[in-house]
């Protein structure tokens, strides 16, 4: 399975509830963190600071558009909303 | 915020972390096994190695720095007594353990006990597909002794383990023999490369494998994305493609080792005074070592490519492996020995054997396993 490569792709809906997966741990570093599913056991770079705050703040929002507005301003939203869909795969964030 | 300059990964993690992501750590420096090409010169205990209390806060302190998992080797690590208590200790606090063993105290209740614990992974060492193979680089006996490690691990419902060869001359030609038996066991191959390193400085010379050796296996694992190769092989990108991962050499960067006595050294490949940035026992512990060790320090800045700059392959391979360099008596700014444009190889003819650094730490008992014998 591949990630959308678009904002809003098939496989992400922006205007659902999500969240960091439970089995997921954050490490911030400079360019932004690592995340680590324990699952899965696999490790992830978030490489963007933004990202990881606006995967922190899914979890405090009614959708994934809400979080957006939140966190990221709109001239890179579209770019933000496929960073999050590229999540989806690896199960580092996931539909509550 | 538009106009950003996004540095690669590659860059920011060579200035480094706050932790690093792949950390290995040598519990004992014991081996009931002398593999003639032991990177830790492993053989005898070291009597100032860590105690169980002082193993503990090492662990404690991983897991403040959110060090997800380590990897444990030795020596062999199933020779300390305090090993489950180790693992135990470390799994409860978020850290998981991916641990190398020669299989040898991978007994059928063991196995069982590893099954049922979490977040351990477990690798077994075999250098070659057959006996032959493998006894002439690990000892009489160790390959049915390695089988049997791995048959009691699936008895017990293990799951996939792990089964970690080093690559060299004599049994790269067995690689789909290798894949045949982490089929049968349903394991995951790991192919790593031959360091010449500990006692591997002295065999590295006629194990290594040859120039197109190399090429096969460059192939061989473009084809199968999915080996783990722990970024290993990151010298033979130079021959195309990129191989996975992150292609850099992560010593002191994201990268590290502990070693039996606490010392911290930049990589697994470089236990030498040149490259110990520390030890855990000092005052600011593992955490103070990782974060102000000067050799670190020195690590993190940028490099300089030196007698590769000139070379258009120098963005694939980054001058290859420091440890393969350092105990070849090369310069650390200069081709990797195994340079897949010849390089190295050219380099190497100029370097005396009396220029070959000494391994300065040493536990090897006394009568490793002979070449002779093959």
């Amino acid at each position: 399975m591949t990630a959308p490569a678009v904002a809003g792709g098939a496989d992400f809906d922006l205007a659902a509830p999500w969240g960091l997966n439970a089995q997921v741990a954050l490490r911030d570093e400079e360019f932004g963190a690592l995340a680590y599913h324990y699952g899965t056991r696999r490790l992830v770079f978030l490489k963007s600071r933004l990202l990881v705050d606006l995967v922190r703040a899914l979890d405090h929002h009614a959708s994934a558009a809400d979080a957006l507005d939140a966190v990221v301003e709109p001239a890179s939203r579209d770019r933000y909303a496929a960073a999050l869909a590229t999540l989806v795969p690896s199960e580092i964030i996931h539909e509550r | 915020m538009s106009a950003e300059v996004v540095p690669t990964l590659r860059d920011r993690f060579s200035l480094g972390l706050h932790a690093p992501i792949c950390l290995t750590w040598e519990l004992t420096y014991a081996c009931n096994l002398s593999c003639i090409h032991c990177l830790s010169s492993s053989g005898r205990r070291d009597p100032d190695e860590l105690t169980t209390a002082e193993a503990k806060a090492v662990i404690d302190e991983m897991a403040a720095m959110q060090i997800f998992y380590v990897n444990i080797g030795g020596g062999e690590p199933l020779l300390r007594p305090d090993f489950f208590e180790l693992v135990d200790h470390a799994v409860a606090s978020g850290v998981g353990v991916k641990f190398s063993t020669n299989g040898s105290r991978l007994t059928k209740e063991r196995a069982v006990r590893l099954a049922a614990t979490d977040y351990v992974d477990v690798q077994i060492s075999i250098d070659g597909a057959d006996a032959a193979t493998n006894d002439a680089v690990r000892g009489e006996g160790t390959f049915a002794t390695a089988m049997t490690a791995m048959e009691n691990l699936a008895e017990a419902g293990f799951g996939e383990f792990k089964i970690s060869v080093v690559m060299t001359r004599h049994n790269i030609p067995q690689l789909d023999a290798f894949q045949a038996i982490a089929d049968r066991f349903g394991a995951q191959l790991r192919l790593t490369r031959l360091r010449p390193s500990g006692r591997g400085a002295d065999a590295w010379h006629d194990l290594h494998p040859t120039a197109l050796q190399q090429r096969e296996l460059y192939q061989w694992l473009l084809d199968r994305p999915n080996t783990l190769t722990g970024d290993s092989f990151f010298h033979l990108s130079a021959l195309g493609d990129p191989l996975e991962g992150l292609n850099l050499c992560g010593a002191g960067r994201v990268v590290c080792l502990i070693d039996p006595v606490g010392d911290v050294y930049a990589c697994p490949f470089v236990i030498h005074d040149e490259f110990k940035a520390g030890n855990v026992r000092e005052d600011g512990g593992f955490t103070g070592v990782w974060r102000e060790s000067p050799v670190f320090a020195a690590l993190r800045e940028p490099q300089s490519a030196g007698a590769c700059a000139s070379c258009g392959s120098y963005d694939a391979c980054q001058g290859g492996c420091m440890a393969a360099k350092f105990f070849t008596g090369l310069p650390l700014d200069g081709p990797d020995p195994e340079c897949v444009l010849g390089h190295g190889e050219e380099a190497l003819k100029s370097v005396p054997v009396s220029l070959r650094p000494i391994t300065t730490v040493d536990h090897s008992t006394r009568r490793p396993v002979s070449l002779s014998r093959r």
